[in-house]
């Protein structure tokens, strides 16, 4: 068939939903307007271990509005059946509302209060006095035992280490940290007989129907999620949290829709967050600096009822080419609820400690760090041997070392000052994987010439709606305008979870699919059709531009959409798309390099950022203006990661004391100075997908901390190994 | 343009409350403020069982406030935010609750031509107060022409998720009244009380700059 012509994809468009965004009309989980709705507030534990002995609700259901407070003293069994196709970590052990006397981690729902105004139920909340038979709960890792490792190796580590010329020893601190997406998390239930519809806060209609069917032991079309619009949630909100069964059980005890909004408070021990870890790293190089040996020991915190792990070791195995490799990955079980996927999941956690420690050798070796990394830069997968699908990371290197002047750079430690500053830059490298999974898109060409495609996918801030309209308009041959993309139903047909930079490779091939078939279907109608004046013409020879279908060399014959449905009475057209990956045979992933320069105050120890490069291999770009969006926001979370946001608990008894956002820091406007992403051009995957993208949404936000880390060495001479590097470990 | 909202924000009141009291009056905002920083474990002394039980209907009060050049006559439990107040019972959920605490600058409105976070204000200290949300912000309506500010937010692409986008560009708007728009810094500085989760700020200090050179 005749390509298409490209004028959507690779355009810098601005938003479709941009005016909805802009005027306030965007509609998040709890706004949208339910007859009748009522109120709910959780009562969450105030001990971080124990039993509960007492609920006194008799103060609280006397304020007037108060309709219930339901507890485990009250509560009806829930099925919590199992859900063969969750996310949740494996045994299904999530925490069960109301089910019993158990106390497992500070701030765990212990009852909910349902009142009919939003200031009643608060204060109703705060009303219920909760007895408990508490016990020490233990929060911190470091003093509490780790699991069994999940482990990996290659060669002889320990062998190749021991004889190494050189070597660097390290241990890499990671603070807890937490998504805090601005909208907090929040569902609306309403039963209509044994139907429940959710409008919930989610990144996976389809997953959150299917938790919650299972929760509820009823039938998974029996759930109807919906979600239009995400207010951030970088990987939060895939997972059926405590809230949603809640809001569903609250409504139906009481009979009325219900709608639930943690407070932000709430969302620190509600939700999930991305675990502490402690990466110990000991390299093995020549004075060549070729590393031989990278032994990797990981110790990460995680609940006492369920084991979260994540994809935190395949970078590790990966990114350079150490023949021997060995690593053992341990998780700590505390009195915590249980972390989940944050941003750039696994591999920002294994770039902080493994660019750290290649920094430390460059330094070692007095190598530069640019030029350490290719001397370690492998042909193939060294994990698997398998071919990289595209590996442009050495591209990354010379157009992110020209663009930021790299060459300008003093190796030596502080010997670069700017009057009370001390100026240094440092850089590291991001991978990430491709993941393909399958998806499903509805497309719908309508006989007025427009189109309608839908998926039960997600936007929770990279633009779903625009890209996914971008590429159905050019595999459609219509302009922007007659193309609308709808998501957040799970009525939809079938789509991934919208994290792990998942959506564009596989709704994005979904889409570009069905288009593609429903195209087809037109130009066969056309050629067979004896009134058509392209009666007869080839069909693999026939483009469509602006509804109006052609022979691609002579543009003059032609008819379009509407003239060709309407004679044929056809009121549309409508075809099922999909996309089902083929078993790999390559190994992929994005690529990035981070360059970073930063002023440290020689006195005071305060570390600011002055510029920011990020050099990105994500395949090929589909919406320039939002990708360019994402990789200065990337940036700024990464910056955040390595400079502010720690979630600190204090052991005595579980309590995270900085649950709020004036305590628990993140960038703020005055702490982000200009910031510049570079996508390497022509850089289509076919390999990875059939319209060539890798996923770009966590590919900008691996490496910028350890880069971070790296600048301030170069700036200070201090190895600062832990985040977020605060004015304390400066002083 | 005037409306009178004819439901009440206070719910019925039960038939065990008694008269409303100064003392019991005290005691329950004593509460409210106590146990924010209490949690939910402790119990007041000041309110045990058989206090409550005689609770009586939340003060409120009655209001009238000019919301987007509309005047509304409302009766609020005096406890009611004007962000609450907006999103729960004005039909205006374009003011977002961020943190609900003064933190995020997501609910940021104009009153009286001042930008205020939304969640730390009372409603019912808005006696006469005209208020400027989001969806007013348009001199066209909702599907007309928009302010400057929200146009060059599309044009940037100075938001994602969108959710603290309204709140900026009320912030904005009020930054640009004040003059505080002479450098990028200066920019910077006073848009640093709205956060934005996605990192947009290289662009909302753009979109702010663009509009105030264009004025």
């Amino acid at each position: 068939m005749s390509p298409q012509p490209q004028s959507a994809v690779g355009a810098p468009l601005s938003r479709v939903d941009g005016r909805l965004k802009v005027t306030g009309k965007a509609t998040y989980a709890a706004e949208h307007d339910i007859e009748g709705v009522v109120h709910a507030v959780i009562v969450d534990s105030a001990i971080g271990r124990g039993r509960i002995t007492g609920i006194d609700t008799r103060a609280a259901l006397a304020q007037p509005g108060v309709i219930k407070v339901i507890s485990h003293l009250n509560s009806p069994k829930l099925a919590y059946r199992g859900n063969p196709e969750t996310y949740d970590p494996p045994g299904n052990k999530q925490l069960r509302v109301f089910q019993d006397d158990k106390v497992l981690f500070r701030g765990q729902p212990v009852a909910v209060v349902v009142a009919t105004t939003l200031e009643v139920a608060q204060h109703a909340a705060e009303l219920v006095k909760v007895r408990y038979d508490a016990e020490q709960s233990s929060t911190d890792m470091a003093s509490a035992p780790a699991g069994e490792p999940v482990t990996y190796a290659r060669g002889d580590a320990d062998k190749a280490f021991a004889s190494a010329a050189v070597q660097v020893d390290a241990t890499y601190q990671q603070a807890r940290a937490h998504h805090n997406a601005m909208e907090p998390h929040a569902t609306i239930a309403r039963w209509d007989g044994d139907k429940l519809t959710l409008w919930d806060k989610t990144q996976w209609p389809i997953g959150i129907q299917k938790d919650v069917a299972a929760q509820f032991g009823i039938p998974i079309d029996s759930v109807r999620i919906i979600a239009p619009f995400v207010g951030g949630s970088f990987g939060n909100a895939m997972r059926a949290w405590p809230h949603i069964a809640t809001t569903a059980l609250a409504a139906r005890e009481t009979g009325r829709p219900v709608k639930l909004v943690l407070s932000r408070r709430q969302l620190y021990f509600g939700v999930g967050y991305r675990p502490s870890y402690e990466y110990r790293v000991r390299l093995g190089s020549d004075r060549r600096g070729r590393v031989s040996a990278m032994v990797q020991h990981l110790k990460a915190e995680t609940s006492s009822y369920e084991n979260f792990t994540e994809g935190v070791l395949h970078a590790g195995q990966m990114v350079y080419k150490a023949p021997h490799v060995r690593q053992d990955y341990r998780t700590v079980p505390l009195d915590v609820n249980t972390p989940v996927w944050m941003r750039g999941p696994g591999f920002a956690t294994a770039s902080f400690a493994l660019e750290s420690a290649m920094d430390e050798l460059a330094h070692e070796l007095g190598i530069d760090p640019i030029e350490l990394r290719r001397r370690n830069e492998p042909e193939e997968d060294p994990s698997n041997q398998l071919p990289f699908s595209t590996r442009r990371l050495r591209e990354c290197y010379t157009v992110g070392a020209r663009e930021f002047g790299w060459h300008r750079r003093n190796p030596r430690p502080r010997s670069t000052r700017d009057g009370d500053w001390l100026i240094g830059t440092g850089m590291a490298v991001g991978t990430y994987d491709v993941l393909r999974s399958g998806a499903q898109a509805r497309v719908r060409l309508n006989a007025d010439g427009t189109a309608l495609i839908q998926s039960a996918t997600s936007d929770m801030g990279p633009g779903t709606y625009t890209s996914q309209s971008q590429v159905a308009a050019d595999a459609l041959g219509l302009t922007m305008r007659n193309v609308t993309f709808q998501l957040g139903d799970s009525t939809m047909p079938t789509a991934p979870p919208h994290g792990g930079s998942q959506t564009m490779i596989n709704v994005g091939s979904a889409v570009q699919d069905g288009c593609d078939k429903v195209r087809l279907q037109a130009i066969k109608l056309a050629v067979e059709d004896k009134d058509s004046p392209l009666y007869g013409a080839d069909a693999d020879d026939i483009v469509v531009r602006a509804g109006r279908l052609h022979r691609s060399n002579d543009p003059a014959r032609g008819e379009t959409y509407r003239q060709l449905l309407a004679r044929n009475n056809r009121t549309h057209l409508e075809v099922l798309g999909s996309w089902t990956p083929s078993e790999s045979r390559h190994s992929m992933y994005t690529y990035g390099a981070i360059f970073a320069e930063v002023a440290v105050d020689a006195r005071l120890g305060l570390v600011r950022v002055r510029r920011m490069l990020g050099v990105f291999d994500a395949g090929r770009i589909i919406s320039p203006k939002l990708a360019d969006s994402q990789a200065l926001g990337g940036m700024v979370g990464g910056i955040g990661a390595a400079l502010l946001e720690h979630t600190a608990t204090d052991h005595r008894d579980g309590r995270i004391v900085n649950a709020d956002l004036a305590n628990y820091l993140v960038p703020v406007n005055a702490d982000i100075p200009d910031l510049r992403g570079i996508f390497l051009d022509g850089g289509e995957d076919l390999k990875a997908d059939p319209i060539g993208v890798k996923g770009l949404g966590e590919i900008v936000y691996i490496g910028v901390a350890p880069a971070i880390a790296n600048a301030v060495f170069n700036a200070t001479g201090r190895r600062v190994r832990e985040l977020p590097i605060t004015v304390e470990a400066m002083l | 343009m005037s409306t009178e909202l004819t439901e009440s924000a206070v719910p019925p009141t039960t038939e065990s409350s008694s008269d409303p009291s100064r003392r019991t009056f005290i005691a329950t905002t004593t509460v409210v403020g106590g146990a924010v920083v209490a949690g939910g474990l402790i119990a007041s002394p000041l309110l045990g069982a058989q206090e409550a039980a005689a609770a009586e209907a939340p003060p409120s009060s009655r209001v009238r406030l000019t919301v987007n050049g509309k005047r509304h006559t409302v009766t609020v439990d005096n406890r009611t935010s004007l962000l609450d107040l907006l999103r729960e019972r004005l039909d205006l959920p374009g003011t977002k609750k961020g943190c609900n605490a003064g933190a995020c600058g997501a609910c940021t409105v104009l009153v009286d031509g001042q930008r205020v976070n939304s969640c730390l204000t009372l409603a019912v200290r808005l006696e006469g107060a005209e208020v400027t949300t989001i969806e007013g912000l348009a001199p066209g309506g909702a599907d007309g022409e928009l302010h400057p500010l929200q146009a060059a937010f599309v044009e940037q692409d100075a938001f994602q998720c969108g959710y603290c986008t309204p709140g900026q560009i009320m912030s904005g708007v009020g930054c640009i009244q004040e003059g505080h728009t002479g450098s990028k810094d200066e920019i910077r500085e006073w848009m640093s009380g709205n956060i934005c989760r996605c990192g947009c700020y290289v662009k909302i200090v753009r979109a702010v700059e663009q509009t105030a050179r264009g004025k």
